[in-house]
């Protein structure tokens, strides 16, 4: 790393180099058995250039000479975007716990217990079903240097389970799923095994539902498939920038229902979206997105801050190429209802567990349209059963702007929000008649 | 390297035992409103080694391509440690050859200066269009030398360019944002994305028009699809069904979806093929050495094939078709489809909508997904059809539906089929992979539709 610095400072005025190291183990249960074993290793290194006033960049993974990547993003600089920041060099970086030690003292043997057990339980359950499992044990190492001064480093642990079962009877399909993600290894499987039952218990029966607006509640993982991706676009201090986020001329207005209240937190002890810096060694910070309905922040990486005439919050984050605003994890804030507490509440209504399609909407408007792909009926404040060929359609910010309730209970899904039950008086569902 | 390989492969005690080894450059260039937001290169070299012991694989991966003898037996003793059954893998003569990638204009030829002229004026084209709010351009080229060899004796190099692009036009007015994209590839031919100014200029005017159009009611409706949206429709509601592995372990799903059932009428046939020349989706051997074929799903409304892999393949005891692909050596292969499309039908499209007194006319891929059993699929523009012609346009619609019913409810092939080289396919953490899907204009009754 040193090497390539030191060359690209001869040929730019200002350079930067990240590189990441991982070692992976997942392994993968297939129709109740074990499958596969994996044993993945990778070594990333990225290199960023300020030369001429405009940004440059390359990056190889495995072997390279440092002379060939420096030539790469030499020869990027000449169309690249001109360059509204230096690269940081703080004082010092919060401590932040994403690192347990115990990670490798896990055993593929012990994972494979996990997986054995795991499936086990649900088949007990329901011994019609099929599951698949992954576990997933890891570890990630971060290095950035540049020619300002600035070095920093961090290692990070992460292991994950996730279920999925699918029951087949005729021609109906259900699935059901959870997962559970953190930095320390995660030996107790039950969480999830209870989560999972408790799908299948509330789906036992297919019952139908009519064509019209009414109440719905979507559960943690509801939350996660209907609503974020909008959000995520909303807060992106780019689209802000670009006038394209319907956000963006609502700092500090009202939006959002009073109770309702979203950061983002890289700052999450032992939470695998959490961080000491970001991928620019941008120190990391607890940002509130919404307080209490009001829009108070939106993410911002280097170069964006810059242009936005602002501060980088700590999101610079590389999908494959230069850092772009993004959120690490989400948080929403809790209410005071109990998810039954909701479902008492309705007389008729829906309780999203799972959409699919939601993100292929018009996500920018805040739009999303999806499959009720896991759903229950509420009717007479109790949950009578499954619905089925079933879509609910809305907006994000009519959704968010006057909620009937939120739930006094929250969890994480898929590793990066925690979230309860968000419970909203009307939205559009269609079913399939008959 | 190629005795290195050959030597790293011998005298194991495994049932079968493969390296693959990956070189590649890509390009990638990304634009946000008037700003070239990104222009960088990327160098990669890695491989990986899958064996099968006992029914159980072992895979690893790795950058450091030395002692691949060492990263052989790590796989197998892996896998050894949990194997308990006996492997099943389809039988495979063994392959010797050596495939270069034959392409008209090689993108990496092609200076990045002239590549960022030409985005420059689709850019220039849609954001001086007025009421546009922004633009995205996201445009990626990559050439990969892929060395396969396996236990058996086969040694294949292949060379595979591809190239895709993906621009938006987003329109804003009193608070309401809209958006329009449009999504091509080709598999190594540059002149593919070039000469696009007229369509990208109806792009930008269309995410206008988009703004005062209304939402549609939800409900079910007759919905007619465009060859793009069809070709999405044959993808998600039929092809990822037809991947033998959702199928090979589950009872019961193949029970529903055993050979001869009847899916639709005589006018439908769905095929798939990597054997198809010059798609997106196309090549001659698969990640598993296999050559590439083309296969019947569906034949006349019946259920001929599956797409498989060696050893679903076995485990089923059908041949195997050639669908095995990994989008890269980090991810062992696994069944995918390559070139998905619904054949040539009969019908004129002024025919296929004269009859519909109320429908919804639906073009253009936005996105799709499925569960198998359940599917959905958006539009990026939709019209009403009220007696029989083309009415308002509406605001982008999401579809959806049950697989095994929909098909049956498709009452019209148009004679006017065309394949979609845009976006990509993406299962099990492996996305996007290259593909194209195509159809001629369908009609399908009773498809139910998302809305207010």
């Amino acid at each position: 790393m040193e090497d390539i610095l030191s060359q690209a400072k001869k040929v730019a005025e200002q350079a930067e180099v990240f590189q990441i190291s991982t070692k992976v183990t997942p392994i993968h249960f297939e129709a109740n058995r074990l499958k596969q074993i994996q044993d993945k290793e990778s070594t990333r290194t990225a290199l960023r250039l300020i030369k001429g006033g405009k940004v440059g960049f390359a990056q190889a993974s495995g072997f390279i000479e440092s002379r060939t990547l420096v030539e790469m993003a030499v020869e990027t600089c000449q169309f690249g975007m001109p360059a509204k920041f230096n690269f940081p060099n703080p004082k010092a970086y919060p401590k932040i716990d994403t690192f347990d030690l115990q990670i490798g003292a896990v055993t593929i043997d012990d994972m494979v217990e996990l997986g054995e057990q795991i499936i086990a339980t649900i088949k007990q359950h329901t011994s019609d079903i099929l599951c698949e499992s992954s576990i997933t044990r890891g570890i990630a190492s971060v290095h950035i240097i540049n020619s300002e001064g600035g070095e920093t480093s961090y290692n990070k642990s992460f292991f994950s389970l996730s279920f999925e079962g699918v029951l087949i009877k005729d021609e109906d399909m259900l699935f059901v799923g959870d997962s559970h993600s953190s930095c320390h290894p995660i030996l107790d499987f039950r969480p999830i095994a209870e989560e999972v039952i408790k799908q299948l218990e509330l789906a036992k029966r297919n019952v139908s539902i009519s064509t019209k607006s009414m109440p719905v509640i979507f559960t943690p993982h509801g939350v996660a498939s209907s609503l974020i991706a909008p959000l995520v676009s909303a807060f992106n201090g780019k689209l802000v920038f670009d006038r394209a986020s319907p956000l963006k001329d609502k700092l500090g207005e009202q939006v959002f229902d009073k109770n309702f209240s979203l950061w983002d937190d890289a700052t999450l002890p032992y939470q695998v979206a959490s961080y000491p810096c970001d991928d620019e060694g941008v120190p990391s910070q607890r940002i509130p997105l919404v307080d209490q309905g009001v829009v108070s922040h939106f993410i911002y990486d280097l170069q964006t801050a810059a242009l936005a005439n602002t501060q980088s919050t700590g999101n610079g984050s590389r999908h494959g190429g230069l850092p772009t605003p993004s959120p690490s994890s989400l948080v929403i804030g809790k209410g005071d209802a109990s998810f039954w507490d909701m479902v008492r509440d309705i007389k008729e209504g829906l309780a999203v567990e799972l959409l699919i399609g939601a993100e292929q909407g018009n996500i920018l408007n805040g739009d999303f349209s999806g499959n009720v792909l896991l759903g229950y009926k509420i009717e007479n404040g109790e949950i009578t059963g499954r619905v089925k060929d079933t879509m609910v359609a809305g907006n994000v910010y009519q959704v968010l702007k006057q909620l009937e309730a939120i739930g006094n209970d929250t969890r994480w899904v898929e590793g990066f929000l925690l979230t309860p039950c968000l419970y909203c008086s009307s939205l559009s569902v269609a079913s399939k008649a008959g | 390297m190629q005795d290195e390989i050959a030597n790293s492969l011998k005298g194991h005690k495994a049932d079968y035992v493969e390296i693959r080894l990956e070189e590649s450059k890509a390009t990638r260039i990304i634009y946000r409103s008037n700003r070239l937001e990104e222009i960088g290169r990327t160098s990669s070299l890695g491989g990986n080694v899958r064996a099968l012991v006992k029914g159980v694989w072992g895979f690893v991966s790795f950058n450091n391509v030395n002692k691949l003898r060492d990263k052989v037996e790590l796989a197998i003793n892996q896998a050894r440690l949990v194997g308990k059954e006996t492997s099943k893998f389809s039988q495979s003569e063994p392959v010797i050859n050596v495939v270069t990638a034959e392409t008209e204009k090689n993108p990496m030829t092609v200076p990045l200066a002239l590549k960022k002229q030409l985005f420059d004026e689709y850019n220039d084209i849609i954001l001086s269009t007025p009421k546009i709010q922004t633009s995205n351009i996201g445009y990626n080229d990559s050439q990969r030398k892929i060395t396969f060899a396996n236990s058996e004796g086969t040694y294949i190099e292949q060379t595979k360019i591809d190239i895709s692009l993906r621009l938006a036009a987003i329109a804003s007015e009193d608070g309401q944002v809209q958006q329009i994209g449009l999504s091509l590839g080709s598999q190594g031919d540059f002149s593919a994305i070039e000469g696009l100014q007229e369509q990208v200029k109806q792009m930008a005017r269309r995410a206008i028009r988009l703004l005062s159009a209304p939402q549609a009611k939800g409900g079910e409706y007759t919905v007619v699809l465009d060859p793009v949206l069809a070709g999405v429709f044959a993808h998600e509601a039929f092809g990822h069904l037809s991947e033998a592995d959702h199928v090979y372990e589950n009872k019961r799903l193949q029970d529903i979806m055993v050979l001869g059932r009847k899916f639709g009428d005589k006018h439908l046939n769905i095929v798939d093929g990597a054997a198809v020349p010059g798609l997106r989706g196309s090549y001659k051997y698969d990640d598993e050495g296999i050559l590439a074929t083309k296969t019947y799903l569906i034949r006349e409304g019946i259920l001929e094939g599956r797409l498989h892999s060696r050893e679903t393949a076995a485990k089923m005891g059908e041949k195997t078709t050639g669908n095995a692909r990994a989008i890269n050596y980090l991810f062992p292969p696994i069944v995918r489809m390559t070139n998905t499309y619904i054949e040539l039908g009969t019908l004129p499209f002024e025919d296929i909508i004269s009859d519909i007194k109320e429908g919804i006319y639906a073009k253009d891929w936005y996105g799709g997904t499925t569960s198998l059993e359940m599917f959905t699929f958006s539009a990026a523009e939709a019209y009403m059809i009220r007696n029989g012609k083309i009415a308002e346009l509406l605001h982008p619609v999401m579809l959806s539906g049950n697989i095994f019913v929909t098909l049956g409810n498709i009452d019209a092939i148009g004679n006017d089929l065309q394949m979609n080289q845009g976006g990509g396919c993406g299962k099990r953490e492996q996305s996007p992979l290259p593909v194209s899907n195509g159809s001629p204009h369908i009609r399908i009754r009773r498809c139910l539709v998302g809305g207010s």
